[in-house]
């Protein structure tokens, strides 16, 4: 009998063309879809050209334009700077000349790369996607290898449908009971990445598991395997199941009758087996996990929104109380303060982590009745065009401008500000987004990770907030 | 790919945790649809002040690191965004090789694939490593990819192993994809068999084009 294996060690397995050496840990891997961007890709378009090499299978490839594009709720060609918009025609050239689908920003698929590829039922359980984007591990959710790669791998995956791929460690991350009311897949995973540190995963896929995992809606899974890759995991995996299914039983591209219940059959054993080594266990009990917030620079300086900005002093090591000096000082925080204390000048709903529906009515649900405190600024992205008709057919849109947020187009936005969309220096931002880094949402811009619901209750308390302590 | 074997040079210490690749390349550098010019980008916000002008505290703007060919980097350096630039800035600002305890995945083969060398040393050793290359008159290292060792002006060498296939790449400047090309018929080969296999991942689009530019 065959020794027991991981979901992942399965995926890699399924996946290897060729070993690359001795000890088999690096391998050919061959990838079955992959969705580019317009400014990753650029370099990797010129490699082919320069080489003269061909795409090996364009079909198996999607373009979307997502990280420079302007969200201003009227819709134009016109990018907000020339650099970007020679990206988006240079990227519209690649994909003409290569023979790959586009979507374009008057497209109306459009959407941020890891929204769309999903609700088009692009991505497929039991799939090996490698995109020039870290967030690519989103795709685990659906029980498929997601990983991120560079432009010279774009280049080597767009000439040979393969990448060099060094395999990981399984880690697996067993998520026992359930969330209580309020707490949601963002606090699970900011949890898990506060708790094991941003380079906690470095190495390892992680796959999750246990009860509470189960619990989380196919959304909700997206955004713990999504942000996954803050805690260094190159991979996050979870076993598909029903839920996953029906998720995917009306996408249009995912396939039809007789093929659709092949397929179901065969995702059925996409799974680790009885006593398949993991090199590594973490333990998690749903019901302990809080409404989480970021205080400093890096993903894993978070704690419970109830809680109070740490001590650096507190710090086990002389190197990590320099890190927490220099996040608070950037941050302009003082130790001992409150969390809810701290007041927000912006509030921003949107990125490949969290801008789906669920989390569009999450957010909504907070709203209702409420407005945005005077002198915030908060703004909407919904995750892909599609999201932003369902929300409309749904009436959230006016739940928003009601409540005083803008209500805009689709793109990446906000949570990298390769686009207009920017904070000013010292602008502090209650966030839905995945990375709190100095400077990420502009030079000198603070960012506090959060839920969309928590950003919500930010947005209208004018400072962070419990969402379980809003009131009626 | 600039191959790696022997470089000698100077070290600057660079100790913080989680540099993320936003830090190492901000974002108004990633505009381009090519490689150039973005040595002026690395570690932007902390190199130059508002007025653009180099930041006298910052150590690669200082008299005997400006120069440095290797980063003694802090744990788990090049996280965050996919952004090769990062790299590509690195390497344009004349750094070979980086130095350090951990680095992020998507990081580390982007450093591969551009001739950069990552090396991982144990805590222990890097601490003595970074104290050494932080003292002016320690900063000087030859790296030695074919012995695979450090030698620092005083002290003992410090050996350290890179995985045989990326050193192989490595000291040879080896095209990657050229590589995996020579192999386009295995490629063919188990791409017919999976789909066989597993018929749904026929991607559902009639082929748009033949994947050469016109």
């Amino acid at each position: 009998m065959d020794a027991p294996r991981t979901l992942y060690d399965k995926l890699v397995d399924s996946h290897t063309v060729a070993t690359l050496d001795a000890s088999g840990e690096t391998v050919l891997l061959y990838i079955d879809r992959s969705v580019l961007n317009e400014y990753t890709s650029p370099q990797a378009f010129t490699g082919l050209r320069e080489a003269r090499r061909t795409v090996w299978r364009p079909k198996a490839l999607l373009g979307v334009v997502d990280h420079v594009n302007s969200t201003t709720p009227h819709r134009t060609l016109q990018m907000p700077d020339p650099g970007g918009a020679e990206q988006v025609a240079y990227f519209a050239r690649n994909c003409r000349d290569f023979g790959i689908e586009l979507f374009d920003v008057l497209h109306p698929l459009q959407g941020i790369e890891h929204v769309v590829a999903p609700e088009l039922g692009f991505i497929l359980p039991g799939m090996a996607v490698a995109a020039g984007d870290s967030h690519t591990t989103t795709y685990g959710a659906l029980g498929a290898l997601g990983f991120g790669i560079g432009t010279s791998d774009i280049e080597h995956m767009l000439a040979s449908s393969t990448v060099v791929y060094r395999r990981l460690k399984p880690m697996r991350v067993e998520v026992t009971g359930r969330l209580p009311a309020g707490v949601v897949a963002k606090d699970l995973v900011m949890s898990l990445i506060g708790r094991i540190g941003a380079d906690g995963a470095t190495g390892y896929a992680i796959e999750f598991a246990g009860e509470a995992i189960s619990a989380l809606s196919v959304e909700g899974r997206m955004t713990i395997c999504n942000m996954s890759v803050e805690c260094g995991a190159r991979g996050a995996v979870i076993a598909p199941d029903a839920k996953v299914f029906d998720h995917l039983a009306a996408r249009p591209r995912a396939p039809k009758g007789e093929l659709w219940a092949r397929a179901v059959e065969a995702w059925r054993n996409l799974r680790s087996d009885d006593h398949a080594p993991f090199a590594r266990t973490v333990a998690i009990r749903a019901e302990a996990v809080e409404p989480m917030v970021t205080w400093g620079t890096s993903p894993d300086q978070a704690v419970s929104v109830a809680g109070v900005v740490p001590d650096p002093d507190r710090e086990a090591t002389p190197a990590r109380r320099r890190d927490a000096a220099r996040a608070l000082d950037y941050m302009g925080l003082a130790p001992g303060t409150p969390l809810q204390e701290v007041p927000i000048d912006r509030a921003f709903i949107g990125s490949c982590t969290n801008a789906r529906i669920e989390d569009l009515r999450q957010a909504a649900d907070v709203l209702r009745g409420r407005h945005v405190a005077t002198g915030v600024r908060a703004m909407v992205v919904p995750g892909s065009s599609a999201v932003r008709r369902q929300a409309e057919a749904e009436g959230l849109d006016r739940v928003f401008t009601a409540a005083g947020f803008e209500w805009r187009q689709s793109g990446c936005s906000l949570c990298l500000a390769m686009n207009d969309d920017v904070l000013a220096p010292g602008e502090r931002c209650a966030s839905s987004t995945n990375r709190n880094f100095e400077g990420r949402q502009g030079a000198g811009g603070r960012t506090h990770l959060m839920s969309p619901a928590m950003v919500a209750a930010a947005a209208v308390s004018g400072r962070l907030a419990d969402v379980r302590r809003l009131g009626a | 790919m600039q191959p790696f074997r022997r470089v000698a040079g100077i070290a600057a210490p660079f100790p913080a945790a989680n540099t993320d690749t936003d830090v190492i390349m901000p974002k108004q550098f990633l505009k381009g649809i090519d490689r150039r010019g973005l040595d002026r980008g690395v570690f932007f916000d902390l190199r130059f002040d508002e007025a653009g002008a180099p930041r006298p505290e910052f150590v690669l703007n200082q008299a005997p690191w400006a120069k440095a060919v290797f980063l003694v980097v802090g744990p788990n350096f090049g996280c965050g965004s996919s952004r090769e630039h990062a790299v590509w800035g690195l390497a344009q600002l004349g750094v070979r090789a980086l130095i350090g305890t951990s680095f992020a995945g998507i990081f580390f083969d982007n450093c591969a694939r551009n001739g950069l060398l990552a090396i991982t040393l144990p805590p222990e050793t890097h601490a003595a490593l970074l104290a050494a290359v932080s003292r002016p008159e320690g900063n000087r290292l030859i790296v030695d990819l074919e012995t695979q060792t450090i030698q620092p002006m005083a002290g003992l060498a410090i050996p350290f192993v890179v995985e045989p296939t990326r050193r192989q790449a490595l000291l040879d400047g080896l095209d990657a994809v050229g590589l995996a090309l020579e192999r386009a018929d295995e490629i063919r080969a188990f791409e017919a068999g999976h789909i066989a296999r597993s018929p749904w991942l026929e991607p559902d689009r009639a082929q748009p084009g033949s994947g050469t530019p016109a």
